[in-house]
């Protein structure tokens, strides 16, 4: 519980402090990328409740610790597929963390600077279903970085590269639509784009939401699969070499 | 060399307060050797942790080598040893022998006294082989050996013991029970343990005291010990004091 | 103690260097890290000339001048953030039994030198900044100044959260909000920030005199929220005030561990 307040009150702080930096850039060149300053302080706040339920600071799975004492022989014989299982468990924990990490933050960000929500049950439905196909993406990109373990003896630096390209490249930082240039066309194009910009986005109403759902569906696609591949190639690896 | 005057320990427990210890008085002279036997929760630990300045008594007085413990921690540290068998005071990830290698900067013992004690115990506890391995992937044997070489490296003047056998398989029993007894007969090193198990008493301490709720429920030789009571074996024994003591 | 503190760091450093190839990548990776930052300060002057009136060099100075003291203060102390662990398992026990500071034992503790990666991107951050700067040099005395002063700060800033920790054992990560948002905060020029918030990061915890009120000295710039020009110069004397705080608070904080555990 205590913990709980501890992370939401950390996420407030560093949300207002993120918001000032964009508040002065678009006092600098109004209306930038097709934002106006409101919409911009939402985007803050917005993609700061995304950080618990996505873990975009890495973490969250348990699989790195449970290669590293063997326990993963114990859940690869489980009939039910270890990723689905992981799935399972990640989505309970992203609903969990974003009432009382994700909420409060952007409640805070609505009082003291004022941010727009969407207008009408539409908005909102489409918001939902980005919100839970970027949750998806998180966690299959996160799933695929914690199997690693097993190839890697030191997982400490994927983690790092990890955490460098989520932070960077999911406009968690700045918005995406401010790259300059073709490093904003490759970022807007790359998965991590999927977890953060695209739904944020499409709460804006800044995006054309079919494209915005099928480039989210397709990298889930895309990286699921990846996952079920390492999953069969691990399974492969412990049953042969027996952990 | 050891001096406790009405000392107690209190703590608050949801508003409550708990004495762990209260109205303690004993002392320990230089050289002697000491086992201090007590029921789960009857506050050895904390009596333990109030000599090395770990924790602060709240009523009365302590002194070690003449020492306040918690106003004089760092001065008192130079001259006590202690090991927790529960619990290891070495440093997990780092091999053995760099755990020692702190230790001398920390005590800022001369690097040619600490190489001749360093060996001698070494020697003595049979430790080179470990010397490399890390302190966790020592059995608890070996790392009582490195704690008990830790707590010596400074050739402190007391020794405090909490439940160094704890765990230990009859052969490492042995050992560091030799070890202790030699300790003390050649260095003169004054011994405080605490212990749950009877044969440390029996090989170890010429005189016990026990301790029940926080207060002392006896304080004698081995001897007056078993005279307590008719019962044959020291088990007996302290069994039937530990119960008339709870009562 | 700073014997002591050296001497020890130099040991677990050696540890450290038995594993040389995770060493190396600790290293790279921290600059990999720290570039984020630096990457996203680049990309909003991609897209303005001026950030609350300071052009890109004036912030990358400041940007500069802040994270040197921030990276090796979280080198040297960040260790200290492990204290809730260790309070809560016990191992606190050990470092009271040594005959040294708890303060040097607790923050040496599995010291390693690999965040030497982000102290050296900021360094280069500070010199390219400065070579495009031209800064005058009888104002240039200023800027070790400034850093030492960051470093008092940074340093008080973590041992007051680690202190906080004997208390409320349950949540390390407020403290991280103090310790990483003071890194944070210090990233851009104060005149982002609103009014109050830098009256607060003033007055009551001095957070601008790690580079914001030395770093307008070095500017040659007055104060857009006008505040006296002797605070310029008062950032030593703040620092050594939170320093004594924190020292007492540590002090506090290690008389009411209770050492749970058996």
């Amino acid at each position: 519980m205590w913990a709980a307040v501890a992370g939401a009150f950390t996420n407030s702080v560093f949300g207002i402090l993120r918001a000032y930096v964009l508040i002065a850039l678009w006092q600098a060149r109004p209306g930038l990328a097709g934002y106006d300053v409101i919409d911009a302080v939402t985007f803050c706040f917005i993609t700061q409740a995304f950080i618990g339920p996505m873990q975009l600071f890495g973490g969250g799975l348990t699989i790195p610790e449970r290669i590293r004492s063997g326990d993963i022989a114990l859940d690869l014989v489980r009939p039910a597929s270890l990723q689905a299982c992981s799935l399972a468990e990640d989505l309970g924990r992203a609903a969990y963390l974003l009432l009382v990490r994700g909420i409060p933050p952007t409640m805070l960000g609505a009082l003291m600077f004022g941010i727009v929500f969407p207008t009408g049950a539409g908005q909102w439905a489409a918001f939902l279903a980005s919100f839970l196909l970027a949750v998806l993406v998180s966690f299959a990109w996160r799933y695929l970085v914690a199997l690693s373990v097993c190839w890697l003896t030191d997982d400490r630096g994927i983690a790092t590269v990890s955490l460098v390209l989520t932070t960077f490249f999911s406009g968690m930082m700045v918005p995406l639509s401010i790259f300059p240039g073709w490093l904003g066309d490759l970022a807007s194009a790359l998965p991590w784009a999927a977890m953060v910009q695209v739904p944020a986005d499409v709460y804006l109403g800044k995006a054309d939401l079919a494209d915005a759902l099928a480039f989210q569906a397709l990298w889930a696609a895309v990286l699921l699969g990846l996952g079920a591949l390492a999953t069969h190639a691990i399974r492969h690896k412990v049953v042969i070499q027996g952990g | 060399m050891i001096e406790l005057d009405r000392a107690g320990r209190s703590f608050k427990v949801k508003r409550a307060l708990v004495h762990a210890v209260r109205d303690l008085s004993f002392r320990v002279e230089p050289g002697e050797f000491v086992g201090y036997l007590g029921p789960n929760g009857a506050g050895k630990s904390t009596t333990i942790k109030m000599l090395c300045g770990i924790l602060t008594p709240t009523s009365g007085r302590v002194r070690v080598a003449g020492l306040d413990p918690s106003r004089r921690r760092t001065t008192l540290a130079r001259r006590i040893g202690v090991v927790f068998g529960q619990r290891t005071t070495l440093w997990w990830d780092l091999p053995l022998k760099d755990s020692f290698e702190l230790i001398r900067l920390l005590y800022k013992v001369d690097r040619k006294v600490f190489r001749e004690r360093l060996d001698e115990l070494v020697e003595t506890l049979d430790l080179a082989e470990f010397l490399r391995t890390p302190v966790r992937q020592l059995s608890l044997g070996q790392r009582m050996r490195g704690d008990l070489t830790a707590a010596l490296l400074h050739a402190p003047d007391v020794l405090v013991l909490d439940e160094p056998t704890i765990g230990l398989d009859v052969i490492s029993k042995n050992s560091i029970r030799a070890f202790l007894l030699r300790v003390n007969a050649e260095r003169g090193t004054t011994v405080l343990l605490t212990t749950h198990d009877l044969g440390d008493i029996e090989r170890l301490c010429r005189r016990v005291m026990v301790i029940d709720h926080g207060r002392l429920a006896f304080d004698g030789s081995l001897e007056q010990l078993m005279a307590t009571s008719p019962e044959e074996t020291i088990e007996e024994v302290v069994t039937r004091l530990y119960t008339r003591a709870g009562q | 103690m700073v014997r002591t503190y050296a001497l020890l760091a130099w040991t677990w450093t050696r540890a450290a260097a038995a594993y040389p190839v995770s060493f190396a990548l600790m290293v790279v990776f921290g600059f990999a890290l720290a570039a984020v930052d630096v990457g996203v300060i680049l990309v909003v002057f991609a897209n303005t000339t001026s950030l609350a009136g300071f052009t890109r060099p004036e912030v990358l100075f400041l940007y500069g001048a802040a994270n040197i003291a921030f990276s090796s203060v979280d080198m040297c102390v960040g260790n200290i953030d492990r204290i809730s662990q260790h309070i809560k398992a016990g191992t606190f026990d050990a470092f009271l039994i040594r005959p040294a500071s708890t303060w040097v034992q607790t923050t040496v503790d599995r010291f390693t030198p690999t965040r030497i990666g982000r102290v050296l991107q900021a360094v280069i951050v500070l010199g390219v900044a400065m070579a495009e700067l031209d800064v005058p040099w009888q104002r240039v005395w200023m800027v070790p100044v400034m850093i030492a002063t960051a470093m008092v700060i940074f340093a008080s800033l973590w041992t007051l959260a680690g202190a906080l920790q004997f208390v409320v054992t349950d949540a390390p990560e407020v403290c991280n909000a103090f310790t990483y948002g003071g890194g944070q905060l210090s990233q851009y020029p104060f005149s982002v920030y609103g009014r109050d918030l830098v009256r607060g990061v003033t007055y009551v915890v001095p957070l601008a005199f790690i580079n914001w009120q030395p770093g307008l000295y070095v500017l040659g710039r007055d104060d857009p929220f006008g505040t006296p020009g002797f605070l310029r110069f008062a950032g030593p004397l703040a620092a050594l005030l939170l320093a004594l705080l924190a020292a007492l608070a540590w002090r506090q904080g290690v008389r009411r561990y209770r050492s749970t555990g058996s």
